[in-house]
């Protein structure tokens, strides 16, 4: 049968994207390259939106990219069902477009964070997390400067109860993001959000593990067994 | 031509990290007294017309849409 295909926005600002469409191959999938100023998903089976500074993040990271032309057709999409991962402003971008709770602020130590750093993933359950084991704790880099995940109250109980808290930091909590998340869910588990990036730990020669490389081959087996 | 303001602030819960290195830096400075400060950020928005209510609707529109994450931050607006 055809590989999956696995679209990935790039948007003015966006980094990761060729890593990411990288990550999708080493996984077994097509990568797909989308435009964020097209209003055409292609036809893909699934959406990464990845790391970088869209739009410059100006006003707030993700705030203007919520916008893009493309962004019509990917949030009634993944209403649908689309599987959708958001990496790092990928994150900030599904808050600010309101297909996850919460919103992500400047890291609580003002500095732009760089680490290698170890995770438990907490829901394995997901479109994107199905090849982990509930508890098993990974190494996967962080780089961020607006990774402070924020929620009110009501909102964290809930994730906390609902099993959509993805993924927790270990060891510290780089950006003070509240019940040190690291990634969350929608409540179909179709949305994924993550801070840290996986597409960043899929070789040994360039990673400090192979560990995130879980997060493409979960979404390219569900999709070959769908 | 009327010129609107919109201001917008972090909500109170939530932590402003900037707000408080900037608090710490005071006293240092000779700035004595100051318990808090929090750093929010300020849109003068420029309007073809007067600023009736019509205008003033619609600038509370742009802020709720674009200028604040109602999510995370308050705005008010205000004619200058």
């Amino acid at each position: 049968m055809d590989a999956a295909r696995v679209g990935i926005i790039t948007f003015p600002g966006s980094l990761d994207d060729k890593d990411a469409a990288r990550a999708v191959r080493l996984a077994g999938a097509e990568p797909v390259a989308l435009w964020h100023g097209d209003h055409d998903l292609q036809g893909v089976d699934a959406v990464v939106l990845p790391g970088g500074f869209s739009y410059g993040d100006y006003l707030r990271a993700g705030a203007i990219a919520r916008f893009a032309p493309l962004m019509t057709e990917l949030v009634a999409a993944a209403g649908d069902g689309l599987p959708v991962l958001g990496i790092c402003n990928g994150f900030q971008v599904l808050c600010e477009s309101h297909l996850l709770p919460g919103a992500l602020l400047p890291n609580a130590g003002l500095h732009f964070v760089c680490r290698d750093q170890r995770l438990r993933v907490e829901n394995a359950d997901t479109a994107w997390t199905s090849e982990y084991s509930e508890g098993q704790e990974v190494v996967i880099p962080v780089k961020n400067r607006d990774g402070r995940y924020t929620a009110d109250r009501e909102t964290l109980i809930e994730l906390a109860d609902s099993g959509r808290i993805v993924a927790r930091y270990l060891d510290l909590n780089p950006n003070g993001s509240l019940d040190d998340i690291a990634g969350i869910c929608n409540e179909a588990g179709n949305v994924v959000g993550l801070m840290p990036h996986p597409e960043h730990a899929v070789e040994s020669l360039t990673g400090p593990s192979t560990d995130g490389l879980g997060f493409f081959s979960s979404i390219v087996n569900r999709l070959v067994s769908a | 031509m009327a010129r609107v303001v919109v201001d917008v602030m972090l909500k109170p819960e939530i932590l402003d990290p900037q707000g408080q290195a900037i608090a710490r830096k005071l006293p240092q400075l000779g700035f004595e007294g100051v318990v808090a400060v929090r750093q929010g950020k300020r849109f003068e928005v420029e309007l073809e017309g007067d600023a009736d209510e019509d205008a003033l609707e619609r600038v509370g529109k742009i802020a709720e849409t674009l200028l604040a994450n109602p999510v995370i931050e308050n705005y008010e607006v205000h004619v200058l």
